[in-house]
């Protein structure tokens, strides 16, 4: 059991902290003529991608290291999402279309009299960010507590959270849900008294986005490294023998679920300021699922390969997406799924990490090891 | 807690399992006093290992009393409670952990506190350091320390799979077929290590090799159709009409 | 049991042949005695006009109708110097009301409108009403009867009796003396017994006209008819409470159906081989979209073929399953079976292939929806008690079963579903007798999808033919097959049907969305419950 800051993810981490250091450097201190300028729909992009590249870590940690495939992480990196978005949302005051000094304007729109009970204390950041890890977390825990008792597992488990996903999505289509129905919430203004529009602010979210990944993957790194995540790999490959040798498998499970919908909760936190939306549709089962491929073709259990596995097929789609090609980004993405699992089992990273492994030590895989100790009584 | 109902180590008392209609025990009675190695023996669907569930907290009876250690109610205790208590199994098939190394396959069944909080707090003391390495002469797997699991051969991974169930310390083993698929030699030497294990815990072990049975040398209990047909020694056992009938003879 | 379209046809007939009978006897007389009725309207005397008016409803005339429309419209003239009255059409053309000749040379000089006041309008009204309760169409004698009893016009008593008395169709006569007791409720002169009786009829229509009716009662009425008609309407009430929760039952029923065609081959490739495939949806959706094309080549290239628009369902059932079984055996061949044991994977590459299918019929057929049209002997309605029940859900129900019950023979009576069995139950135990499986796997799978393919040509017919139909049927049939127990058809069946009865329950009491919201919390309660659903397998043979 090695040092958490080891070769597998000390660079990685350093890569991202310089990021965070360099990009809104290079976005504030060089003028636009400068070919190392970066431009600020850069920085809210990238940004973006940091949000989704917590996400995809979440779901390594509870996928590639525990076995649970969540079909619903969706839900909760929206929930914290949604939490961010009630307090930007607050923020805006008497800056709305109706000027209503407390109620949203979608409140206004549906004749709403009064803020209902679960907006209040939205207006303080720090009640805010407490709700952004504890919705979810609540959620996840009230959910796996559930599940996890009663042994639900593989497939059904993530079939039923899918369904949960797809649950909240209705919930929150509605317009009486008292969350903006079908628009969500936007026409953010301030966060913390800055303008999210400003170059500043996003320079400042894509910083924090980085050092919140960065303290997110040496966490992980921790939690992987420890007995617990030894446990937790246990119970992936042989969930009764972990369970005979008299570790509670469920309060394992729960444990590292709500951990990752907490995860999950922050990456949506940080997301919502920089793309400006919060919309049902950020619980589509169908976003969920493309999560966990982000995770697999970065290589599942690796940790590092969640990270760079949301930012290249997120890449891909933006690539796709915004020119001619657009209509052919599903058969890309469809081709992903398929060809990843079919022939890139261990992912990019994981890939890598093998192929260096077997280089190294080439008995490792050996198919017919030598038998060795046959072991007798002791004297 | 009540008070001791019973001498013995492991006593099940008129147990019944049925799967849909299908029963799999039947009125199952049985003792098993501390110290002892028993060997149970029976036809394929005899239950045995149906036995081995209900005794682990895997299934529970419709009918019938498990006590262990006259005090513990096993049928109402989880799988994880059970083992907690000292009860260690071997599968039929070997499981061990196997993208863990030997070390760490060892190491996670090392008797400690299982609580999650324990084990993300946990550092590694001398004392474990120690207690592994005693492991790993009696299982004599040490220059595989550090290989991972899934490398082994199947007759390592029993071993290893025995190493782990001595690693929890428990005062009852239960061995599910631990030398099917094994060569004489191999045979032979698992029949000494759980003579061996004997010698300080008591050990319930499942097996169809008559002679490994036979060479086990201990108390054989027969099981058919869900209950117990006969019980003694090896030689006793085989010369039963019934034992015969059923699984010996024709 | 009434029938709106169908049914009653021998009493249908005769009527018609009465009236044509009639008619045709009566045809000199009845012209006589409109020119004679006529002669009442050469007046501006209103106690004329109304003695023209009901002169003109007794004559009998098929033209009758058609005279007072003219009169209550203003739009029947007279000249009193000429005695001839006539009557402008729609278009502005003068007739002559005796003749129904045009009026040729121009108009009388002294034409002026025959008028009317406020009590001759309603005279005209209960004429007219009377006039069509003796219509000779069926469905219209049936619609005034109707009408009349919703409007219970107290002037419409004397038709309604002697229509009571012309009546031969039962259903119709019914009607009919729902709509006497109605207008004797409602009327001042009627004794208190006579109400009570009236009561006691429209207790027996026992809808929710009825109800108002009741409700409707003047205040002034007798204490006694009062609370007849209050435990009338009680019991109205919990009767139709009942026929409230048949409806619904038979909505759920049809949502079950629904769900059961979507989940069926789901259970073969989940259940059965444990094979999680999420590109099921798109299995129904190429059924629906092969029906689509099959219809479009009956509209266009063989248009010369006029029956086969008609029956095109049925050419579409086998092809929708022959082309989605391919589909399913490439797919099986292609990708699944490299993933035995490693569901997960499955999942996500099944996910990948629906992506994929999807924006292949999107790039093919365009996003929009494609329209398949119902045939006749699918579209239209019957009503069954107070039920109404619509012959495309009725159809759509019957082949549901139809397929289940197809299903469960052929694996259990045929080669194939004894191979398929034994290969899912021990499949190196199978192979060893010489089974080849990897063959098995592929038909397995292969009629799992062709069943989905099945399903979407039912689909096609109630739900919008575009690339995401089958997205919005691939939870409800995971949970369907979830809650039933894997592995187990009839506990599928059961599944779609509580599901689908349990969501129509719900719907009215919190609404569709909150309602479906409310199914999936249970059902996520229920599997946590019981982790393997209602008909769980269960001992060693789950592990294995």
């Amino acid at each position: 059991m090695t040092s958490f800051f080891d070769r597998s993810v000390a660079p990685f981490i350093l890569v991202i902290l310089a990021l965070a250091a360099a990009v809104p450097a290079l976005n504030l201190a060089l003028p636009p003529e400068q070919p190392f300028h970066v431009p600020t729909y850069l920085v809210a992009l990238w940004g973006k991608y940091a949000c989704y590249a917590l996400l995809a870590l979440s779901i390594d940690l509870i996928w590639g290291y525990c076995g649970i495939l969540s079909l619903g992480h969706g839900a909760f990196f929206a929930l914290g999402g949604y939490a961010m978005g009630m307090y930007l949302m607050r923020q805006i005051g008497a800056r709305g279309v109706y000027a209503n000094p407390v109620l949203p304007d979608f409140m206004v729109f549906l004749n709403w009299d009064h803020l209902p009970f679960y907006w209040w204390g939205f207006n303080s950041f720090a009640y805010a960010a407490v709700m952004v890890l504890l919705v979810p977390g609540l959620l996840a825990f009230v959910f796996g507590w559930f599940a996890f008792r009663s042994r639900v597992t593989g497939v059904y488990l993530s079939i039923i959270t899918q369904a949960l996903t797809f649950a909240l999505m209705l919930g929150f289509f509605r317009n009486n849900f008292g969350f903006g129905g079908n628009n969500g919430l936007t026409d953010f203004k301030d966060i913390l008294g800055f303008n999210v529009q400003a170059a500043g602010t996003r320079d400042a979210l894509f910083a924090v986005s980085c050092v919140v990944l960065a303290s997110a993957l040496a966490m992980c790194r921790a939690i992987v490294t420890s007995k617990f995540g030894k446990v937790l790999v246990a119970i992936r490959d042989a969930e009764s023998r972990a369970r005979f040798l008299g570790y509670r498998v469920e309060s394992y499970k729960l444990l590292v679920f709500t951990l990752s919908a907490c995860m999950a909760g922050v990456a949506g936190a940080l997301y919502v300021p920089q793309v400006g939306i919060i919309n049902p549709s950020e619980f589509a089962p169908a976003n969920s699922i493309e999560e966990v491929i982000w995770v697999a073709v970065g290589g599942r259990g690796t940790l590092t390969g969640a990270i760079l596995g949301a930012v290249v097929v997120n890449y891909g789609k933006t690539y796709f997406t915004s020119g001619a090609l657009a209509p052919y980004w599903l058969f890309v993405l469809g081709g992903l799924f398929v060809g990843v699992t079919l022939l890139l089992p261990r992912g990019i990273v994981g890939t890598i990490r093998h192929l260096w492994a077997s280089r190294r030590k080439p008995e490792t895989p050996d198919p017919d090891p030598e038998p060795v100790g046959a072991p007798a009584p002791a004297e | 807690m009540e008070g001791r109902e019973t001498s013995a180590l492991l006593y099940l008392d008129g147990v019944s399992v049925s799967f849909d209609g299908f029963l799999a025990l039947n009125e199952l009675s049985l003792t098993i006093d501390a110290g002892e190695m028993r060997a149970i023996i029976g036809p394929n669907g005899a239950g045995k290992t149906t036995m081995m569930d209900v005794v682990t907290g895997k299934t529970r009876p419709q009918k019938g009393d498990v006590l262990f250690d006259g005090v513990h109610r096993l049928t109402e205790l989880d799988e994880s409670d059970i083992a907690e208590l000292g009860i260690g199994r071997k599968f039929q098939k070997p499981t061990v952990f196997e993208s863990h190394t030997v070390e760490d396959n060892l190491r996670l069944a090392l008797k400690a506190d299982r609580r999650a909080r324990a084990a993300l707090m946990w550092r590694e003391s001398i004392d474990e350091a120690t207690r592994i390495d005693r492991l790993f002469e009696t299982i004599r797997l040490g220059a595989l320390r550090s290989r991972l699991a899934g490398s082994l051969s199947h007759g390592q991974k029993q071993w290893l799979e025995i190493g782990m169930l001595l690693a929890q310390e428990p005062k009852l083993l239960l061995v599910d077929e631990p030398v099917a698929g094994m060569t004489d030699a191999e045979t032979h030497q698992t029949a000494e290590l759980l003579r061996e294990i004997n010698r300080t815990r008591t050990v319930m072990v499942v097996e169809h090799d008559m002679a490994f049975v036979r060479e086990l040398g201990v108390k054989v209990t027969v099981l058919h159709e869900g209950t117990v047909i006969a019980e003694g020694s090896i030689d006793q056992v085989s010369e039963n009409e019934r034992v015969i009938e059923v699984y010996l003879g024709r | 049991m009434q029938f709106h379209n169908a049914g009653f046809r021998a009493g249908r007939w005769v009527a018609i042949l009465v009236a044509v009978a009639l008619t045709l006897a009566a045809a000199p007389l009845r012209a006589a005695g409109l020119e004679e009725a006529l002669a009442h309207f050469a007046t501006d005397d209103f106690g004329e006009i109304a003695e023209g008016i009901t002169a003109v409803a007794e004559s009998g005339d098929p033209r009758a109708a058609l005279i007072l429309d003219a009169l209550q419209d203003g739009r029947l003239l007279y000249s009193a110097e000429q005695k001839r009255v006539f009557y402008k059409d729609a278009a502005g053309a003068l007739h002559d009301a005796a003749t129904a000749m045009p009026v040729s040379g121009g108009e009388p000089a002294d034409i002026d409108t025959v008028g009317i006041n406020n009590r001759l309008r309603r005279a005209i009204d209960a004429a007219l009403g009377s006039l069509t309760l003796l219509s000779p169409d069926r469905a219209k004698r049936y619609d005034a009867a109707q009408a009349v009893f919703k409007s219970h016009e107290a002037n419409l008593l004397p038709a309604v009796e002697g229509a009571i008395d012309k009546e031969t169709d039962p259903s119709i006569k019914r009607v009919l003396n729902e709509a006497r007791a109605a207008i004797i409720l409602n009327s001042d002169d009627a004794s208190e017994a006579d109400k009570i009786d009236a009561v006691a009829v429209i207790r027996a229509r026992g809808d929710q006209d009825s109800v108002a009716l009741l409700q409707g009662l003047p205040a002034d009425a007798p204490d006694a008819v009062a609370a007849a008609a209050k435990r009338a309407i009680a019991a109205i009430g919990n009767e139709l409470a009942l026929w409230d929760l048949a409806q619904n039952a038979w909505y759920g029923l049809s949502l079950g159906s629904v769900l059961l065609l979507a989940a069926i081959g789901l259970a073969i490739t989940f259940g059965v081989m444990g094979v999680i495939n999420m590109a099921h949806g798109e299995m129904v959706m190429i059924g629906a979209y092969v029906t689509f094309v099959i219809q479009e080549l009956a509209r266009t290239t063989y248009a010369a073929y006029p029956g086969l628009l008609e029956y095109s369902l049925l050419i579409a059932v086998p092809a929708a399953f022959v082309i989605a079984g391919l589909v399913g055996m490439l797919i099986e061949r292609g990708i699944i079976r490299f993933l035995y044991g490693r569901p997960l994977e499955t999942l996500l590459a099944t996910w990948g292939l629906s992506l994929i299918l999807q924006q292949g019929v999107r790039t093919a057929f365009g996003p929009t929806n494609r329209e398949v049209s119902n045939p006749s002997w699918m579209s239209g309605a019957f009503e069954a008690g107070h039920l109404n029940i619509t012959y495309n859900r009725l159809w759509i129900i019957c082949f549901a079963l139809a397929v289940f019950v197809t299903l469960l023979a052929v694996l259990r009576f045929t080669r194939l579903g004894l191979e398929m069995r034994a290969v899912t139950q021990n499949r190196a135990m199978a192979a060893a007798m010489g089974i080849r499986t990897g063959r098995i796997d592929a038909l397995t799978f292969g009629l799992g999808s062709g069943i989905a393919g099945i399903a979407g040509v039912a689909l096609s017919q109630i739900d919008n033919v575009s690339p995401n139909l089958g997205q919005g049927y691939i939870i409800d049939s995971f949970m369907v097959v979830v809650f039933g127990g894997v592995g187990n058809l009839w506990g599928t069946l059961l599944g779609a049907m509580t599901l689908g009865i349990a969501n129509k329950f719900l719907e009215p009491m919190a609404g569709a969305v909150l309602g479906k919201i409310a199914i999936l919390v249970l059902i996520i309660l229920f599997i946590q419950k019981r982790p393997r659903g209602l008909f769980a397998l269960k001992g060693r043979a789950v592990e294995a």
